[in-house]
């Protein structure tokens, strides 16, 4: 642990200090637009835009490669993929409901096996393992920007619509009755998560990114009587599992994505635990 | 052709003795694929008249509320509600549905759902001091704004039905539209609700959907029951064998030869 500590405030290693700005500044996002994905329960829709996220991450490798298109990283191919995922998937939840669950699956492995494929084609060594679970040592100071961007657009949007939002995820009839614009703000909803996902890809990965949408706000729903507290719990929670979970991995050299997922997975099984005691108490 | 409404126009709104019909129904006919669920109906509600519509499950109550509110449109016929087709009359209904699909851990306070009735098309909505005010006022008509910062997933049955009432009150609306009212309450709180609803009567127009039978009382002038054919009573001629007959029952007394009567005006 001291260790983490000491490399933390080593002026000649950057890499910590950007993973953890990185995964502290995504938290806020993963909080606010976490809390409206588990109260509107669309995780597995969340799911299937973190998957379809590696096909535009291998599409931007192959293409950047082969046409020497130097814009083009992983970043910005992963944005693309997530929104475009994200656009498909809202539309077809708003007008083919009953095939929605196969639609949804369809562009989960079609994105993912995509991304496999264009990594295989892509000249050079890929490790696709650094996309699916995370690999801090990628973090650039150039991504950091862009997560610092992307986080505040996300955040913003998130909190300005936020009596819009709540009214959509809590009786969207009604809302729609209202004259909300309902299937915007669901729209809106889902490319907010596309870009949610892609601020915690560097760290986590698509694979176990779903684990920091669910989890924190689950957790912080047993404490909060309203969707913004939830949303400042789930915050302060999702910050603490980025800390300790770089913590905890940096000493025995464990995969940080996965240590972060799995401390986040001990305190939500703590806290089902903790409720069904107290229940047994009373 | 169903673009062509036929509204009577009303040239001196100050006059008591012309006055315009809340809701219209024109011939309306509506089927889901093949199956006919309403079958050419026509009727009018009055402003400030209390209306029950009642009928077995499966008998279209949900549709015609669907219908008002612009959610279906019709097959045939002509809708027209406060003046206007449903959707645009959509900011003047208050709505209280009959399921609330929601998640009892739903972290929302009493004040947060009732304040949803302040909603509007708006891009940017926050609520104002006068949006609160409102809604506080709303919740005190249903008698619960005392229970304004609890969480409402933390509410009895009967309580979180008056909190939806007070949400559609908070729309401020020219026609309120309850669906089920007392599904979910027991018989005690349900009389509550009938002098509630009686007090809401006389200041707009109140229109209940009802499978209960105990409803249909003395507390609303008109009777709606449906069940593909729409039937019209004056409440003074209901009975228990009409409703009974509605339902399928034993008592087979058909009086539906009232229909549309003395109240049934017919425009154009």
């Amino acid at each position: 642990m001291t260790e983490f500590f000491t490399t933390l405030i080593d002026p000649s290693i950057t890499f910590l200090r950007y993973a953890l700005i990185a995964g502290l500044l995504a938290s806020v996002a993963f909080g606010v637009i976490g809390s409206y994905v588990v109260v509107k329960r669309i995780t597995y829709m969340a799911g299937a835009i973190a998957h379809c996220v590696l096909g535009g991450i291998g599409a931007a490798l192959f293409f950047s490669q082969r046409y020497g298109l130097g814009w083009l990283t992983p970043m910005t191919g992963a944005v693309i993929a997530a929104l475009a995922a994200a656009i498909i998937i809202g539309l077809v939840s708003i007008h083919a409901q009953e095939r929605e669950d196969s639609v949804i699956s369809a562009l989960w492995v079609s994105g993912m096996a995509a991304g496999i494929m264009f990594m295989a084609k892509t000249p050079g060594y890929i490790d696709p393992m650094s996309y699916l679970f995370g690999n801090i040592l990628m973090i650039s100071l150039q991504d950091l920007w862009v997560i610092l961007a992307l986080d505040i657009c996300v955040v913003t949007l998130g909190i300005l619509f936020y009596n819009k939002m709540l009214a959509v995820c809590f009786d969207e009839e009604f809302a729609r009755l209202r004259g909300v614009h309902t299937k915007f703000y669901f729209l809106l909803l889902l490319c907010l998560t596309a870009l949610t996902i892609v601020l915690m890809i560097r760290i986590v990965g698509i694979v176990l990114v779903i684990a920091l949408f669910s989890l924190p706000a689950a957790v912080a729903g047993h404490y909060s009587s309203r969707l913004w507290q939830m949303m400042a719990i789930s915050t302060l929670l999702s910050m603490f599992y980025v800390v300790a979970g770089l913590a905890v991995s940096y000493g025995p050299n464990l995969p940080s994505g996965a240590t972060i997922v799995m401390i986040a997975g001990i305190s939500y099984l703590l806290t089902m635990a903790g409720k069904m005691l107290r229940r047994k108490h009373n | 052709m169903s673009s062509a409404t036929l509204t009577p126009v009303n040239l001196n709104p100050l006059t008591d003795t012309v006055t315009e019909p809340i809701l219209t129904f024109d011939n309306v006919s509506f089927a889901f694929d093949s199956m006919e669920v309403l079958s050419d109906v026509s009727f009018t509600a009055q402003p400030h008249e209390s209306i029950c519509v009642v009928g077995p499950n499966g008998g279209g109550k949900s549709t015609l509320v669907k219908l008002i509110l612009g959610l279906l449109e019709p097959g045939r016929g002509t809708i027209t509600v406060l003046g206007t087709d449903p959707v645009r009359a959509r900011p003047k209904i208050g709505y209280m549905p009959q399921y609330l699909h929601h998640d009892q851990r739903f972290p929302v306070s009493v004040l947060d759902v009732a304040r949803m009735g302040r909603l509007s098309g708006h891009l940017l909505g926050f609520y104002s001091r006068k949006d609160k005010q409102i809604t506080m006022t709303a919740l005190d008509e249903m008698g619960v704004a005392d229970l304004a910062k609890r969480p409402f997933g933390a509410l009895s049955g009967g309580q979180r039905q008056r909190v939806l009432i007070a949400r559609a009150l908070a729309c401020k609306p020219e026609l309120l539209l309850l669906d089920e009212p007392t599904a979910n309450v027991d018989p005690a709180v349900e009389n509550q609700f009938l002098e509630i609803l009686h007090d809401l009567a006389a200041k707009i127009t109140v229109i209940t959907v009802t499978h209960d039978l105990g409803f249909v009382s003395q507390l609303v002038d008109r009777v709606i029951c449906v069940n593909r054919y729409v039937k019209i009573h004056p409440t003074s001629e209901i009975t228990g064998e009409i409703i009974q007959d509605m339902y399928g029952g034993d008592l087979k007394m058909v009086r539906h030869d009232h229909c549309c009567s003395e109240q049934g005006h017919a425009h154009d």
